[in-house]
């Protein structure tokens, strides 16, 4: 049975590492696109990120030397991760909701992160997690486990009600949506449920940590503690399959898409891939279009469909 | 209450429109304007119209797009429609917006935050039709079903929708029911452009159906390439009204004024939108005025196209964007200028600054600067004598979405207003977060059937709010009120909005670029450049 659940956590946690990874490579691999900036772009120089301006706000820019200034992507972005900004400035109501949502996720994911670093001391350095060190890391495991659990529960909840009862939502809401807020309570639900109710005999996350990285199949485990793990190990694995997986697009449609202002000229790598792309043969069915499959980008743009054959 | 839209209605069989607004459903308008009652009755569709096009959407048509006489017919139309979808999805096809058409798919948390932003669905009462999402979802749906070929579980996942030809239909005249301004995407929390969407549906029912807006189109862009501008003027008739506009510009101020055509090696390629040649003369007279007297060594091209700087591609057809693109590049390249200058056009400045930027390579990549940022240059340089005090009335700024949101150009303007007009006074919002006019993406050119009713009433409600409200401490008629939009699109709908609701008879609130009030200042010049007149 405890094989069983560690075989469940162990693809649940690779499926997530490897269709996260694939899903950035295959955003990654997508053509670059054209120019689609939205301002303010916050690595501008901050003088002009202040009231979202950008280089062409400067006489001959081309001519001077481009600043980027990251302190000020990390200004925006920092908030952005961590607090949900753009969402709290729009749609307060709905942050209220969301970003318990996810700060309870990321403390669960600190909670992950934290009982790594304790089942691993444990294993290599025994006598150094014995002691307050070790304690420590328990109590803060333990409180960032449990608070993001009821956080992410609460929040899951909060959207679900909001899904099934906002006008402005529900037309828009698919079955999947409900499955996948109500997939978060019924996991974390279940892993809280199971790791308080454990009784004594139960093993501590610690412990289960530990059985994990040494594969200790003796480790019993209680019927609720099982299902909470089974589940969180297959929500884990599911996330990454769905649009939930909007922490890998978040980058692209920041970095690459709204804040992607790098002139041209200034980059040989893009003018090689866009002199590439220029080469590819669209099949567009419209007249004017000209396309036949065979003629590239280039030459459609080269021909005049008012006194060619697009006419 | 009216019962909302539903995604599912996009399929509803028959041609009744899902959605009839009445001047009661509106967003409410400050004084003058505030009684609905008082507004203009919408103009009903020709009967004519229904039965010959699919008005199957809401009170408006924008496309005229033919019934089809048979069911074959419209099952010929659906399979271009799905082979167009999925070719949206290919590198080959479109590989120049994929990335963030895919990412905005596969993405999208529907949590509704853009709607807020969006200012024709405010202005429309929050009509679900007009949600920034509302189009989003059908095309989402379509491709998780059509392009990704999802069965039941990714049907569950992502929901359904009944692909026919009434949603086809639909679809296209709804991607006509955005102004492309991408407010909706600056606050979305993941990064999603709800704008996009609207402006990739276009691109596949224009470079896969032949479908567009015949103002975008056939009067537009094939226009432009055939005889060298949408206007219709060709290099000759173009020069002659140049002529004119120096001759009644050097008579207007005093100065003489004579515009540069085809010197080589010139500093700066100036292009003007070609609808300020005709509609705003005093306009180009303005640039050629000021341009001469600070000594700027520059020129105009009679190329084909090179002395008009619009790009309807840019709002719907990326083969059309790229071939006027190239013909602004390749005549800045024959006259060997060292940069190209946009004058006062919003969207002429983001196609050739910004978006043609990746496919303007080798010797076509001439830099490309906004006049706004050369004006200013000129303006705190001292090279003009200005005089604020010609300038005492009251002037509010609107930022044009393509200049100010899409492409970063916020304060070279409002340095230029603050110093020679002093009772300069900010919309609100501003800046990168303006309001759309309600004329952008090509709605400002659109006349056809009642569209400006729509156009009035919905999509250029939220910038009239901001107007009033900007001018709200001086309506009164005796006080002259002046509209700074240094754009000519925003200049059509606002010539037409302001006439639409009688606000320059009543209210005496005039219109106009950003040159016409630099001139207004300069003291070398005869006062009154601006005429107070209705044009």
């Amino acid at each position: 049975m405890t094989a069983s659940i560690y075989g469940i956590i162990y693809a649940g946690v690779l499926v997530f590492v490897v269709a996260s990874v694939l899903r950035a490579v295959r955003y990654a691999k997508l053509p670059a696109h054209l120019r689609w900036e939205l301002y303010p772009v916050p690595h501008e120089e901050a003088e002009r990120a202040r009231h979202g301006g950008s280089y062409f706000e400067v006489p001959d820019w081309w001519t001077k030397p481009r600043k980027v200034n990251f302190a000020g992507e990390l200004k925006v972005m920092i908030p952005e991760m961590l607090f949900l900004k753009a969402l709290r400035e729009f749609n307060r109501k709905l942050w209220y909701r969301s970003f318990v949502f996810h700060f309870g996720l990321y403390l669960l994911a600190g909670t992950i992160a934290l009982l790594a670093v304790a089942a691993l001391g444990t294993i290599l350095l025994p006598s150094l997690l014995a002691g307050f060190v070790g304690a420590v890391l328990h109590t803060l495991y333990t409180a960032t486990g449990l608070c993001g659990a009821v956080m992410a529960i609460i929040g899951a909840a909060g959207l679900l009600h909001d899904r099934l009862s906002d006008p402005n939502l529900k037309n828009y809401t698919a079955p999947g949506d409900i499955f996948n807020l109500a997939f978060f309570i019924a996991a974390l639900g279940a892993l809280a449920a199971g790791y308080l109710l454990r009784g004594p005999g139960g093993p501590g996350a610690l412990a289960l940590a530990c059985g994990l990285l040494r594969f200790d199949t003796a480790i019993p485990v209680p019927g609720v503690l099982s299902a909470g793990l089974v589940l969180g190990a297959l929500l884990v694995g599911y996330i990454p399959l769905t649009h939930m997986s909007h922490f890998i697009a978040k980058y692209f449609l920041y970095h690459n898409i709204r804040w992607d202002d790098l002139p041209t000229a200034q980059s040989a790598e893009i003018q090689r891939r866009f002199a590439g792309y220029l080469t590819f043969r669209p099949t567009w069915a419209a007249r004017h279009i000209g396309a036949d499959g065979a003629r590239t980008w280039a030459d459609i743009a080269a021909t005049n469909p008012s006194v060619g054959a697009g006419k | 209450m009216k019962e909302a839209v539903k995604l599912g209605d996009m399929s509803r069989p028959g041609r009744t429109p899902l959605a009839h607004l009445e001047n009661e459903d509106l967003m409410r308008l400050p004084p003058p304007l505030e009684d609905p009652s008082k507004y203009h009755n919408w103009t009903a569709l020709a009967p004519h119209t229904r039965e010959k096009y699919e008005c199957g959407l809401d009170d408006t048509c924008a496309l005229n797009l033919p019934q089809p006489q048979t069911k074959e017919e419209e099952a010929q139309l659906v399979a271009k429609f799905l082979s167009g979808l999925e070719k949206l999805f290919t590198r080959e096809n479109n590989w120049t917006f994929l990335q963030p058409l895919l990412l905005t798919m596969e993405h999208c948390a529907k949590c509704q935050t853009c709607s807020e932003a969006c200012h024709i669905y405010e202005a429309s009462g929050r009509n679900e039709l007009y949600r920034p999402t509302f189009r989003s979802e059908v095309l989402r749906r379509l491709y998780f079903q059509y392009v990704k070929h999802g069965g039941l579980l990714s049907s569950l996942q992502h929901g359904a929708i009944q692909l026919n030809w009434p949603l086809v239909a639909r679809l296209a005249e709804l991607s006509y029911r955005c102004n492309l301004c991408r407010r909706c995407a600056q606050t979305c929390p993941i990064g999603a452009d709800n704008g996009l969407v609207a402006h990739e549906l276009r691109k596949l029912f224009s470079q896969e159906m032949g479908i567009a807006a015949k103002e975008l189109h056939d009067t537009g862009s094939m226009l432009q390439l055939k005889a060298g501008s949408s206007t219709g003027m060709n290099a000759e008739v173009v020069k002659d009204n140049i002529r004119f506009i120096d001759e009644d510009t050097s008579e207007k101020t005093g100065i003489q004024v004579e515009t540069p055509w085809d010197v080589e090696g010139a500093d700066i390629l100036l292009i003007h939108n070609a609808g300020e040649i005709l509609a705003w003369p005093e306009n180009p007279g303005a640039f050629a005025l000021i341009l001469n007297a600070a000594g700027v060594k520059w020129t105009l091209s009679s190329e084909l196209a090179g002395y008009d700087s619009i790009n309807y591609g840019l709002w719907y057809d990326d083969a059309q964007f790229a071939r006027v693109a190239l013909k602004h590049a390749q005549a800045a390249r024959k006259l060997g200028v060292r940069k190209i200058v946009l004058a006062e056009c919003g969207h002429a400045h983001k196609a050739l600054s910004v978006i043609a930027d990746r496919v303007l390579l080798g010797d076509l990549s001439i830099p490309r600067e906004s006049s706004m940022t050369l004006l200013r240059d000129i303006v705190m340089s001292g090279r003009l004598g200005l005089d604020p005090d010609r300038n005492d009335f009251p002037v509010t700024l609107h930022d044009p979405c393509n200049l100010v949101r899409l492409m970063g150009v916020v304060e070279p303007q409002r340095e230029i207003l603050r110093k020679i007009c002093p009772r300069f006074r900010e919309m609100e919002p501003h800046g990168v977060d303006n309001y759309c006019c309600g004329g952008g993406s090509g709605f400002a050119i659109m006349s056809g059937n009642n569209f400006p009713d729509w156009r009035f009433h919905v999509s250029g409600r939220k910038k009239l709010e901001q107007i009033l409200n900007a001018f709200a401490d001086c309506l009164d008629p005796s006080v002259p009120k002046y509209l700074c939009a240094p754009c000519s699109n925003c200049k059509g709908q606002f010539r037409d909005m302001l006439a639409y609701y009688n606000l320059w008879e009543k209210n005496r609130i005039l219109y106009g670029g950003l040159v016409e009030l630099i001139v207004n200042a300069m003291t070398d010049v005869r006062p009154g450049y601006i005429e107070w007149e209705w044009h």
